[in-house]
């Protein structure tokens, strides 16, 4: 065989192997040839109402938007109901990133279950978008490369609804603290927005999660004389602590913070119990004739109108889509570089930019609940007091403590 | 002002009222925990849906249930139901309704597993709880439903010590008089006596022409039935949500194991003293106030494996 001859086939043989390798990764374009959405969250437990069901319809609404498909390739959902625990929540994103395919993991509700999910997630080197956990360690101490948190923090809610109520003249705190980590971390996190602003924590009551009575521990409370009982707990703790404040006449004297509340507790209390609430949430579907409209749309379905955490479910996926389309991949890093190069501009955020260790910054509101008298229609709630502008809300730089974004 | 382990007196005072309120609700539901077991063998799981059932019957009462015009598809029907209730009304409907739910599931279900294991009875009550509890997440939701107090109880009254509300004071006395009314029942009266019998030596007792398989019925029933009342008293306390029982059964069951599984007074007296120590616990130690009955029940294992009143057998 002449020497040409050989040379010849050589590049030939390179250009065919260079042929294949592009045509596979075209093929890798969208893996598994479809863009499959997991979503873990509370279905069954105390957190339902506030995520749940409506969670997954508020995310059907985000892939019916992007019309089912990108670039022929359809988009699916797969959902779990990890019962609130951080060992189920983790083994079912380790099987679906191993077996089922799954691309991007939307984790709802429940702090434990997110950190734990995140882990996963940062491990396989797929995006997780959590939106319904409230730790801020998920963007500061134990923050991920892949790990985005869109709706809220402990700290937006602390220099919420701390800071606005401190500087309104409420000098003086004494806090009913759910004793675990999320409540711990609400509790200092409130108490240094409190102590800055020149007021002073007069004490701190810690109560076991679902305690079966709250009486006890907001006499305790009552004794202290402090202006404000700032609440660092969630759901039906939040709930009963609220009805019990009502009703030993704790109201007349202090003023209560919801530190974590949703529409949702609101809806459930009604508004003769809770009215004149101070509250911070990142969305509320009676703002503008956009949020209104889309609120609607959610209601046709699910008969209750949205929370903060579906709306977040929506624009979570929506903006994972939105990249998706601009990049023609799933790739985790292609995509994770484009919405972190993206603004998010939607129905639940303006102008909202993802930062280096992983929150998605956005405006927050401080809100007070209506009396009954002023509410013009069913879950028409809240006025809104104040918007927390873009990065006073987050922790800054200084302070955080996430090696990533250092 | 006086102090105990700086704690003002005063504030101990309420603070044992308080106490005395959840007793009041541990009593209740332990006593018809006693009831079940003591007579029927069964492990009734199904007691916090129970009272969860009861507090949703004075709920729905007081919201109003109008299913006259139901549609289902295009067509509208017709139910020719329709009520609409008070806080007193329901304080004997519900009672009636959870006792009617009790008959079906012990004619239906719990008949059939007497003559197995009593880990059966078990099993089949906690099945049933979840049930119940999952079908009512899928109507109400998770954070439930809000009752207002009575408008005859509601406003406070001044103890000197502290401020009570009116209706705290009327769960303590109504839980009183509904427990000893169910002691005297079951142990000072002939159909107490023959219930107890009855459940001692079935055959010999339908041998004197008495209708044992209804007896049992009637005592699961009336079990069921305590469990209800208690949630109708709950509901303007607590939130009325279908997971308030799953969140109160255990402790219930630590008070039935330390009183004595299946003794009457046993489970008022340990309910009482036990709301009472929690109550404590909360001011002295409060991160604790979850796990103090369970502590107090691991101590009384060890030294009386039957518990405070419980007999060795």
């Amino acid at each position: 065989m002449s020497k040409p001859f050989s040379a010849a086939l050589k590049t030939v043989a390179i250009a065919c192997l260079g042929a294949l390798g592009l045509a596979g990764a075209a093929q890798a374009q969208i893996s598994g040839d479809v863009i499959r959405i997991g979503f873990i969250t509370d279905l069954s437990g105390v957190y339902s109402d506030i995520d749940g069901q409506g969670g997954i319809e508020a995310i059907k609404m985000a892939i019916a938007d992007a019309g089912g498909s990108i670039a022929g390739k359809k988009i699916e959902l797969v959902t779990a109901d990890h019962q609130n625990k951080p060992d189920v929540a983790a083994s079912k994103a380790r099987e679906w990133f191993d077996t089922a395919g799954v691309d991007i993991l939307i984790a709802g509700t429940n702090s434990g279950t997110n950190l734990a999910m995140s882990k996963v997630a940062a491990e396989k080197h797929k995006i997780m978008i959590s939106v319904g956990g409230g730790t801020s360690a998920l963007t500061n101490e134990q923050c991920t490369p892949t790990t985005i948190h869109w709706a809220y923090d402990t700290t937006a809610l602390a220099k919420g609804t701390g800071g606005a109520v401190t500087k309104a003249g409420g000098k003086t705190w004494y806090f009913l603290q759910a004793d675990y980590a999320f409540g711990a971390a609400l509790e200092s996190d409130t108490a240094r927005v409190v102590e800055a602003n020149g007021g002073k924590v007069l004490g701190v009551v810690k109560h076991p999660l679902s305690a079966s009575d709250f009486s006890s521990f907001l006499l305790q409370a009552q004794a202290s004389k402090a202006q404000i009982l700032g609440l660092a707990n969630a759901g039906g703790d939040t709930i009963n602590a609220i009805k019990a404040a009502n009703e030993f006449g704790i109201t007349k004297s202090m003023k209560l913070a919801g530190l974590l509340m949703f529409i949702q507790d609101v809806h459930s209390l009604g508004l003769k119990t809770t009215q004149g609430m101070y509250l911070t949430d990142s969305w509320y579907w009676n703002k503008t004739p956009e949020t209104r409209a889309w609120g609607r749309r959610y209601f046709d379905i699910m008969k209750k109108m949205p929370g903060s955490l579906q709306a977040g479910d929506y624009s979570a996926v929506a903006n994972y889509l939105a990249a998706v389309k601009a990049t023609g991949t799933d790739d985790t890093d292609k995509v994770l570089a484009k919405m972190k190069a993206s603004k998010v501009n939607d129905v639940f955020a303006k102008d909202g930019w993802i930062r280096g260790d992983g929150s998605m910054i956005h405006d927050m509101y401080l809100m007070q609940v209506k009396t009954p008298e002023a509410s013009k229609e069913p879950w028409d709630y809240y006025n809104v007091v104040e918007t927390i502008k873009g990065e006073a809300a987050w922790t800054t730089k200084a302070e955080s403590k996430c090696a990533a974004w250092k | 002002m006086t102090e105990i382990f700086g704690v003002p007196v005063q504030a101990l005072l309420g603070q044992l009222m308080l106490g005395l309120v959840n007793g009041s609700f541990y009593a209740m539901l332990s006593l018809g925990l006693a009831v079940i077991f003591g007579l029927l063998g069964v492990v009734n799981f199904a007691h916090g849906a129970m009272y969860m059932l009861g507090a949703y019957v004075a709920w729905l009462g007081l919201d109003g249930v109008d299913l006259t015009h139901v549609q289902v598809g295009s067509q509208v029907l017709n139910l020719g139901i329709q009520f609409h209730f008070n806080f007193w009304t329901a304080l004997l409907v519900g009672p009636l309704v959870v006792g009617l739910v009790g008959v079906v599931v012990e004619k239906l279900l719990l008949k059939r597993l007497y003559k197995l294991d009593p880990l059966y009875g078990l099993l089949l009550t906690f099945g049933l709880a979840l049930i119940v509890q999952g079908v009512f997440l899928q109507f109400y939701g998770s954070s439930g439903q809000s009752y207002d107090t009575p408008e005859a109880l509601s406003g406070a009254i001044n103890l000197g010590f502290m401020i009570l509300p009116k209706y705290r004071g009327f769960v303590i006395v109504a839980s009183l008089v509904v427990c000893f009314g169910t002691w005297f029942l079951i142990e000072r009266t002939r159909l107490g006596a023959l219930l107890r019998a009855g459940t001692e030596n079935p055959s010999l007792v339908q041998a004197f022409g008495v209708n044992v398989p209804l007896m049992v019925t009637l005592t699961y029933a009336g079990g069921a039935a305590l469990a209800g009342l208690a949630g109708v008293l709950a509901a303007p306390v607590i939130q009325v949500t279908p997971l308030m029982g799953s969140n109160l059964i255990i402790v219930v069951f630590a008070v039935v194991v330390i009183g004595g599984m299946g003794s009457i007074i046993g489970s008022i007296v340990t309910g009482l003293v036990l709301g009472v120590l929690e109550g404590l616990t909360r001011v002295f130690y409060p991160e604790a106030s979850n796990v103090v009955v369970f502590f107090i029940m691991a101590i009384v294992l060890m030294i009386r494996p039957a518990g405070l009143f419980g007999k060795e057998k």
